[in-house]
């Protein structure tokens, strides 16, 4: 349902990657490989829409990426994306009303991720694994989006919540979503399905 | 409409927080209205007709100060990167973010201002063309500000950068406040002048966020 | 068809073709500055009250009005540039904005030339010359903002922001200088009611604008030839270009 035709990138007036090629269905899990610097998080955030590619096109169910594209995609970057002042709480209320999810108990969510206790801190109190379990809580309430674009999202997590995030992301592709994600480890995900995309650069 | 007031309450409620941010600007546009006497001497009819200009530049000056925030924390921390690919238009984005800066930044300015006009020994009624001219005009400071903020996202040097691109395209919005409390001190309907900062609301209610809409997805591209 | 024009839209094929035209453009502009300053200065009549001093205008109005026109040349090569997104469109934005900027400082010198002899002030802040002074600030802004972004691609759609977003407000600011001069009639000083226009002076100002047009062109490509130089120079054709020359 995701897929890209001859898709290049560039940074800095530098080509990255070019004529790339591939198609997730659903319950796919894509792995993006490459050594730093090699376009991993350039690949994610075209594929986000953020950024616009040098050549080719993304597609999602057939047509180009638009802005309706944006209610069906989750993508979560290096930065937790968090206000300091706002509390943890209230900052995931505030991710999951501007992403429109539907029945978002946001408690339960930082519950699943090990982080209830956290809940009426202000951001900036928190450590960076903390943080980094806040920033993935939003993933607990979006179980509805069809496609999550993680970048990197087991750096700086510990055993326990690499193990909470793994067990969301095998839910999510068991019930039929999609998942692109970028990592320099294997991917501890029990996957129906795993693609790999090597990123030389 | 839902997004829109989300952001809105969450800037607002972010103001609150970093209170000291916003009264540092509050702040600012006083000292610079105190400073022109010291320059030019305490004499009553000078200063009189010196107040619209003063409290003007002012403003000006204080938008120009508070406006690189508008857009850089949340670039900083990833939070802006989410609000454009959010399923609301990113338009609403941008109107909401500029909302809230009007309502921290340029109604406390608005309100603040006739105590300045007072110690300019402005009378009662130019101060309420004051005030009027003010809560007109502002709201077009907010707007091309968050351009000229958009542009500069991210840019070494931005807090010099953004008033040199903003103050030019603001000198019509000073004319004309300004010219509406001259007017009024001179007897003359501020009327005129009135309306045509109502145009200039107008225009740059469309100008302001094409640019800015345009801008943020230049600096996150 | 369109593609015939179209392959001149790369900074590669457009590059020599800019090479070819400015010995032409420079020679235009010599032939007719030659011509108007003629008219300017031996043809047209000395000036009622004025006398000879006035003939700065044959200067400062031709240059003012180039500065006004070749922002809106840049804000419309700016404006392709986004809509088409194509690299020359952007290079040829910053070729234009320092002669535009040269030609706001020339019409800024002239006037405060003019007024010395004439007012006995070297600066008046009439209509024309306040305007043309926040012109000047528009065009500083421009080019300040393009060196101030280090992405070559991202400084050009910026800064055709800008320049868009000026180009809507130079109308408004040149108004609103406007009322702000018949406001303040203090000094009813108007560099544009100086002298009544005799034909031959309508003339020569026509003549010296076609100059200073073709003298912008002819700079403007030559400025275009080295920024594409640069933008390009980790390309085949610059190297091979470098390598002969």
């Amino acid at each position: 349902m995701l897929e890209t035709t001859a898709l290049g990138c560039e940074r800095g007036g530098l080509r990255l990657f070019s004529d790339l090629g591939f198609a997730v269905a659903p319950g796919n899990l894509l792995r993006v490989r490459g050594s730093n610097g090699s376009g991993k998080t350039t690949l994610l955030r075209t594929l986000a829409g953020l950024t616009r590619p040098a050549a080719g096109a993304v597609r999602w169910k057939g047509r180009e990426i638009d802005d309706d594209y944006r209610g069906e995609m989750l993508f979560l970057g290096h930065t937790p994306a968090l206000k300091a002042e706002l509390t943890v709480i209230e900052n995931l209320e505030f991710s999951a009303r501007l992403a429109e999810l539907k029945n978002a108990d946001c408690r339960r969510g930082l519950r699943q991720l090990g982080i209830e206790r956290l809940a009426d801190l202000p951001a900036s109190y928190l450590s960076q694994g903390q943080q980094k379990r806040a920033a993935l809580a939003r993933l607990a309430l979006a179980a509805e989006v069809p496609l999550w674009l993680l970048d990197e999202p087991f750096s700086a997590l510990d055993e326990e919540a690499i193990s909470r995030v793994s067990a969301l992301c095998a839910a999510h592709l068991a019930a039929g979503g999609m998942l692109v994600l970028t990592s320099h480890q294997d991917v501890p995900v029990a996957a129906p399905a795993v693609q790999t995309v090597e990123l030389r650069g | 409409m839902r997004g829109f007031v989300l952001i809105v309450r969450r800037d607002l409620r972010l103001a609150l927080r970093r209170r000291g941010d916003v009264l540092n600007v509050l702040v600012f546009f006083v000292l610079v209205a105190s400073l022109f006497p010291l320059g030019v001497g305490p004499e009553a009819e000078l200063l009189r007709s010196m107040a619209a200009g003063v409290v003007w530049v002012g403003a000006l000056l204080a938008a120009v100060v508070s406006l690189p925030r508008l857009f850089a924390a949340d670039y900083a921390d990833g939070t802006l990167e989410q609000m454009l690919i959010a399923p609301q238009p990113l338009a609403a984005v941008v109107l909401a973010k500029i909302a809230a800066h009007w309502l921290y930044t340029g109604v406390p300015l608005a309100l603040i201002a006739p105590l300045i006009g007072l110690q300019y020994g402005l009378p009662a009624d130019a101060l309420a063309v004051l005030l009027a001219a003010l809560l007109l005009g502002t709201p077009v400071l907010s707007l091309l500000g968050a351009a000229g903020a958009a542009l500069t996202l991210g840019v070494r040097g931005a807090g010099a950068l953004i008033g040199l691109l903003l103050l030019p395209l603001y000198v019509p919005v000073l004319v004309f406040g300004a010219g509406a409390v001259t007017a009024s001190l001179t007897g003359i309907n501020p009327s005129a002048h009135l309306s045509l900062l109502g145009a200039l609301l107008a225009v740059s209610s469309l100008v302001g966020p094409w640019a800015a809409c345009a801008a943020l997805r230049v600096a996150l591209d | 068809m369109n593609s015939d024009l179209f392959r001149f839209a790369s900074p590669q094929a457009f590059f020599p073709v800019a090479g070819k035209l400015i010995p032409w453009f420079s020679i235009l502009a010599g032939v007719l500055a030659l011509a108007g300053l003629y008219i300017a200065f031996f043809v047209a009549p000395a000036d009622a009250t004025q006398g000879e001093a006035y003939r700065i205008i044959f200067i400062h109005v031709p240059a003012a009005w180039m500065s006004m026109f070749l922002y809106l040349v840049m804000a419309g090569w700016a404006a392709t540039g986004l809509a088409m997104n194509t690299r020359l469109s952007g290079m040829m934005a910053s070729a234009l904005a320092p002669t535009g900027a040269m030609f706001t400082f020339v019409a800024l010198w002239t006037g405060a030339l003019w007024g010395k002899p004439t007012w006995g002030t070297y600066w008046v802040w009439d209509a024309r010359l306040t305007s043309e002074l926040i012109l000047l600030f528009l065009y500083l802004g421009f080019i300040a903002l393009k060196s101030a972004i280090p992405d070559p691609a991202r400084a050009d759609r910026a800064g055709a922001i800008l320049a868009l977003v000026g180009a809507v407000n130079v109308p408004i600011i040149y108004f609103s200088v406007q009322w702000w001069n018949t406001l303040h009639q203090g000094s009813s000083i108007n560099l544009m009611a100086a002298p009544t226009m005799a034909a031959t002076m309508l003339a020569g100002m026509l003549v010296m604008a076609l100059a200073a047009w073709m003298y912008g062109i002819a700079v403007t490509l030559a400025r275009l030839r080295s920024i594409i130089l640069e933008r390009e120079r980790d390309t085949e054709w610059v190297r091979l270009q470098r390598a002969t020359a």
